[in-house]
């Protein structure tokens, strides 16, 4: 494909505090294709939510984009002013948030929000905007949508309020939907109607995904690429298959070492020793050297940038051609 | 519905009953209204046979079972001083208050919405800070000072509107301030005497909820969607605030009849206030109780104003029984 649908570039995130400027993503660079969906996955506090809330313009001040540059089809949407990247939102970069329980207006129906959402973004009129609000309910897999749509959030249980979430996400057909740990909140039957359900609607209109969510389950069932996260930074960037089965990254390694798989029988699953700095004190060098079990004197000298690891890029220094090379002398091994 | 309402109508008159019993209970205490009606020189057996005649020689809760006795029958007694039965006394009282009382709580709502959004939207502009920091003048300013200080600069200085009374009023069923602007020369600085406690305590609840409603996650989501601002501040957020609103507001109507009391001695509003005062300290009886029930028979009507409208703002309460997801 030859230009990608949303580039980001340099991204760098800061809050400033009275004690000084916390930096929460720094320095992050990656694209996502049309059609395609990118996982983002990550720690609590990894700064991947950020990240998709920067996109769309609503960083919560005091936060705010400090350095780089966000762009959609070509064109610069970080530095748009609030009305401009008002009409962006929801026509071309949809969202849908983490808990389907509180995304929606208890005291609005569901038609209502869903009619006022395709009226702000699309000519139409009141008839036709509530035909197309029941197709799209129909079309999430809301069951007698013409009788549903003037029911009231309270009376869709969880699963279904997240259906109507999506909905409203398509109200306007996006080019790109950011995705913030859509099932998180879901009871785990729901979570894999509702990824389904989102995988099959952003194939049908060819909608783009930025998914962000901690669940490498849901990321290896959805996602084409994926990108994983670690205090601020992209630790490691790729295919998805390559990411899961063979992390180049030791802490994708160590991410994946710690998830349980069926039929294996595992008696202990591998833990990551430690917990991610906060952002008050991230080590010099590469933020995962206290973590890191590969780790040597160069990580906590320089802090490593994304490098071509075979079929993925890692922000690590084994992967340094000089690195290699010393690795090799003091014959320390450099494969993961 | 209707069920609901017969309901709460029933439930009125056992609470207007227990006011209506309360207050003989004490009314024994308050004095001998016997001393205020005979003359100095009146003899033991001229005093005896007032109070014989009155009935207040007997125990409370047999003045009480004879007056809610009477009241039944449409009778609420004559006033000990005016002489002339409660209800024509209050009859002309009743609509100065009420009128006074509905300005004020409009002009607290229409002032004081608009700018408890204002603040809570603009939270760090300059202007809004002025605002609270004025508001809270208003919070701790005590009514009367505020009546006296309006009185001074605008009927004493500027000698532009009436120190004290009604006026001229129109009658429209009732005498009425609402329909001249003579009228309503009188009544302007009485409503904002009595309506600036309730007007920043309104304007600092909306404030307050808008912050904490600006802050959901489906505001978030309704920003996330593109609406303009205005759908997401005043369809999305602000219907949101007005169920406390709607509380504080009912409740702070019988709170503004009760606070017209000391409007309305300021003013010399002929009020309902005015004359409770006059029959306290007269010991007027049959008054002090018609008053305490009507002011109950308020509340009353007022709370079940407030239900019915939480019933209409929110649907989760009118929906029971049917629909459900699965």
């Amino acid at each position: 494909m030859a230009d990608p649908l949303l580039k980001v570039e340099n991204l760098r995130i800061e809050f400033p505090t009275r004690r000084g400027t916390l930096v929460a993503v720094d320095d992050i660079s990656l694209h996502i294709n049309k059609g395609e969906v990118l996982g983002v996955v990550g720690e609590s506090g990894a700064g991947k939510s950020l990240t998709g809330a920067s996109i769309i313009g609503l960083l919560e001040p005091p936060g705010r984009i400090a350095a780089g540059q966000i762009l959609l089809d070509g064109k610069r949407i970080d530095n748009l002013p609030y009305e401009k990247m008002r009409q962006i939102r929801g026509r071309e970069i949809g969202a849908i948030f983490q808990d389907p329980l509180t995304s929606l207006n208890p005291l609005y129906s569901v038609g209502f929000q869903l009619i006022e959402t395709i009226q702000t973004h699309l000519p139409m009129d009141k008839q036709q905007a509530r035909q197309r609000a029941i197709d799209l309910l129909a079309e999430v897999g809301i069951p007698a949508p013409e009788r549903r749509i003037d029911h009231y959030p309270h009376q869709f249980s969880g699963g279904m309020r997240q259906r109507v979430v999506i909905a409203l996400a398509l109200c306007a057909n996006p080019k790109l939907i950011i995705a913030d740990e859509p099932t998180t909140a879901l009871d785990v039957s729901i979570q894999a109607q509702i990824i389904a359900l989102l995988k099959r609607l952003c194939r049908d209109h060819g909608t783009a995904v930025m998914l962000v969510t901690h669940d490498m389950g849901v990321i290896a069932e959805t996602a084409d690429r994926v990108a994983v996260m670690y205090a601020g930074r992209i630790a490691e960037i790729g295919p998805v298959k390559e990411v899961i089965k063979d992390g180049k990254h030791p802490y994708t390694h160590g991410l994946m070492g710690s998830i349980p798989i069926l039929g294996h029988d595992t008696e202990k699953l591998t833990q990551i020793e430690g917990a991610m700095p906060r952002l008050t004190d991230i080590p010099t060098g590469c933020a995962y050297n206290p973590r890191c079990p590969k780790v040597f004197d160069r990580c906590y000298r320089d802090r490593p940038d994304l490098l071509d690891a075979g079929t993925t890029r890692a922000a690590c220094w084994l992967y340094d051609d000089d690195a290699k090379a010393a690795a090799a002398v003091t014959g320390e091994t450099a494969h993961v | 519905m209707i069920a609901f309402i017969i309901r709460r109508l029933l439930q009125s008159l056992l609470v207007m009953g227990t006011v209506a019993f309360i207050a003989f209970s004490l009314f024994n205490f308050v004095g001998d209204p016997v001393n205020n009606m005979v003359g100095q020189e009146a003899t033991e057996a001229e005093r005896e046979y007032i109070r014989q005649l009155l009935g207040l020689d007997q125990p409370f809760y047999i003045q009480f079972m004879r007056f809610v006795g009477n009241v039944l029958q449409g009778d609420f007694g004559q006033s000990y001083r005016l002489g002339q039965p409660v209800l024509n006394v209050l009859g002309d009282r009743v609509p100065a208050t009420l009128e006074l009382v509905f300005v004020a709580a409009v002009m607290a709502l229409v002032i004081g919405v608009p700018m408890g959004v204002y603040t809570g939207l603009k939270r760090y502009a300059i202007s809004s800070k002025l605002m609270l920091t004025i508001s809270l003048i208003g919070v701790s300013l005590p009514t009367f000072v505020i009546g006296i200080m309006l009185i001074l600069v605008f009927s004493v200085w500027l000698n532009w509107l009436p120190s004290f009374g009604r006026g001229q009023t129109v009658n429209v069923g009732w005498d009425s301030n609402l329909f001249s602007l003579e009228g309503w020369k009188s009544m302007i600085m009485p409503a904002i005497t009595l309506c600036l406690f309730q007007l920043t305590l309104v304007m600092r609840l909306v404030r307050a909820e808008m912050l904490e409603v600006l802050r959901t996650d489906y505001v978030k989501f309704a920003r996330a969607r593109g609406l303009s601002n205005r759908a997401v501040h005043f369809g999305h957020a602000l219907k949101n605030t007005l169920m406390p609103v709607i509380t504080i507001t009912g409740l702070q109507v019988g709170g503004l009849i009760a606070f017209a009391i000391i409007t309305e001695t300021v003013f010399q509003w002929p009020g309902m206030g005015l004359l409770f005062l006059q029959a306290i300290q007269f010991v007027d009886i049959p008054v002090m109780a018609t008053y305490l029930l009507l002011v109950a028979l308020v509340f009353v009507i007022i709370n079940l104003i407030v239900d019915m409208t939480y019933y209409f703002v929110d649907p989760r309460l009118r929906t029971e029984g049917k629909g459900g997801g699965h």
